[in-house]
């Protein structure tokens, strides 16, 4: 899980095509911004995006810029990587609870790969990794010691 | 509410199991079905309704010269069958049709006339799940699980034992993929697929296939096979990502469908003689457990590792070996019915002497859905 800068030709893994209502999202990551979304009536956040309230579509939503703090809530550390992520493996495929509420799906970096390191509940704070020119990927980080 | 039952009155596996090279995917749902035909006494002319998962029903009707007056294409993982049972019974108390074929068919292993999957990048888990680097279920299903035993104190000893003990079973039958015993140490000294998840804590990946027929239940007894009666069914369906999973302890999917299944057949889990729990990976038996209430939160680990479920113990569980042992092909649910019809049959291997109520309860894609299948062999 290295930071490094790379092209889309070096760039080897899935990449996520942003839809028309997911945009705002990837352009937040872009600009180093965990964009969500949320009920105006009740603040309730959620995830992944889309243009009305899950549940309860009568509510009006508006998008939000996230703390980007989190806790570490599960994961497994992944020892069969896929194409593109031999030279991470192992590495862990993390959900991390945003202090908003929603979870997403993430890696961990700036971390030992290793359960000893990885604790359940350990705060993170997001990171955005660089992919392409037009996708970077919220990614989290140990915070505090 | 409860529906008017409906019964099985032919099913069947594959001629062969396992790894099957020689066999298209749509020929083992062709090979399944005639099995099933054959075993209840009925030709294609005599079937009006068709469904499946995996390939369309059209394609199926069509190989097989059907011509049904209703299909049911649902797809939701591999207890897409448990979820054909349910509809099929609705269709024929409704007259829709009244004799309905259900089959499956998946060169899993040897991918003969199969494509694999893979995650639009556009679609949500394309978007939010795949730029992290899952590699298929072994890396997905299993992200809920420390979770869990985080919150219950669940141990990898414990987690272990469902693979031991499923590989007792499937030492009783002779067409389990892997019969040989094996122990706790055997498990945590296997290969590591995805921490904290070993090899042997993961779902073989075999080809095969099944088929079941429905008729109703006035017309059952004409069949040569003793019926095997539906008495509930339930459904329901929760996320297609894992990672959003309102509860990473417990499967909304499986309480809603086991409860509705319940609740039809009127029974209580004190009823059951005999339980199958879709396993594609070792917890899932654990979570089946609580989630269908046969224990409480936090219990099943301890109660599968104590031998409740094992030969001889007061509840077994997935006698056929399971989807550690028995087969696996992609979508279980089909073998998880197949072993309730046989136990209800009185034809299992492993037979639970005088068993009488059998719950068949599947899972779909990595919690994503769920189905519920209550069986006897006395009419309701």
């Amino acid at each position: 899980m290295k930071g490094q800068e790379t092209t889309l030709a070096e760039y080897r893994k899935p990449l996520p095509k942003p839809t028309p209502e997911t945009q705002e999202f990837w352009d937040g990551c872009k600009r180093g911004e965990l964009r969500l979304q949320r009920s105006k009536q009740t603040g309730k956040a959620y995830f992944p995006p889309r243009p009305f309230f899950p549940g309860d579509p009568e509510q009006e939503v508006e998008w939000f810029t996230a703390s980007g703090n989190g806790t570490l809530h599960s994961y497994v550390i992944n020892h069969r990587p896929p194409p593109g992520f031999e030279d991470d493996a192992p590495y862990a495929i993390a959900v991390v609870e945003l202090d908003e509420g929603p979870r997403m799906m993430t890696n961990i970096v700036e971390c030992e790969q290793t359960p000893e390191a990885l604790k359940l509940g350990m705060k993170v704070e997001v990171t955005f990794e660089k992919a392409t020119d037009e996708i970077s990927l919220p990614k989290f980080r140990p915070v505090g010691g | 509410m409860k529906q008017k039952s409906v019964a099985i009155v032919g099913a069947a596996e594959t001629t062969e199991l396992g790894v099957i090279p020689e066999t298209s995917q749509i020929q083992l749902h062709g090979d399944a079905a005639i099995n099933a035909m054959r075993d209840s006494g009925l030709k294609p002319s005599d079937i009006d309704g068709v469904a499946t998962a995996g390939e369309s029903p059209v394609a199926i009707a069509h190989y097989l010269g059907i011509t049904p007056t209703w299909v049911d294409g649902t797809a939701v993982g591999g207890c897409s069958f448990m979820l054909h049972v349910r509809h099929a019974a609705a269709a024929i108390n409704e007259g829709l049709c009244s004799t309905v074929l259900i089959t499956h068919g998946e060169s899993g292993r040897s991918m003969v006339g199969r494509s694999r999957f893979a995650p639009a990048p556009a679609s949500l888990q394309g978007q939010f799940e795949s730029p992290y680097g899952p590699a298929g279920p072994p890396t997905m299903f299993t992200v809920p699980v420390l979770r869990y035993m985080e919150e219950y104190g669940l141990t990898e000893e414990q987690l272990a034992m469902v693979a031991v003990v499923q590989r007792e079973w499937a030492g009783y039958n002779p067409r389990a993929s892997f019969r040989d015993p094996i122990t706790v140490d055997d498990v945590l000294n296997s290969r590591m697929i995805a921490y904290p998840f070993h090899l042997l804590e993961c779902c073989l990946v075999t080809d095969g296939g099944g088929a079941l027929i429905l008729v109703s239940q006035e017309r059952a007894k004409d069949f040569p096979q003793k019926p095997v009666y539906v008495l509930g069914t339930g459904e329901s369906v929760e996320t297609p990502m894992v990672s959003q999973m309102e509860d990473f302890t417990s499967s909304k999917a499986f309480r809603v469908s086991g409860k509705k299944a319940f609740d039809e057949a009127g029974i209580t889990h004190a009823d059951v003689d005999h339980l199958m729990i879709y396993d594609a990976f070792a917890h899932l038996p654990i979570y089946g457990l609580e989630d269908l209430g046969f224990v409480k939160r936090g219990e099943g680990g301890p109660f599968i590792a104590e031998g409740n479920t094992r030969p001889g113990g007061k509840l077994p569980l997935n006698t056929n070996g399971g989807g550690l042992s028995y087969m696996h092909s992609g979508m279980y649910g089909m073998y998880a019915l197949q072993e309730s019809v046989r136990q209800m049959r009185g034809t299992a291997p492993a037979q639970v002497p005088d068993a009488q109520i059998s719950v068949s309860h599947g899972v779909g894609g990595m919690f994503a859905a769920s189905g519920t299948i209550i069986m006897s062999n006395e009419a309701p």
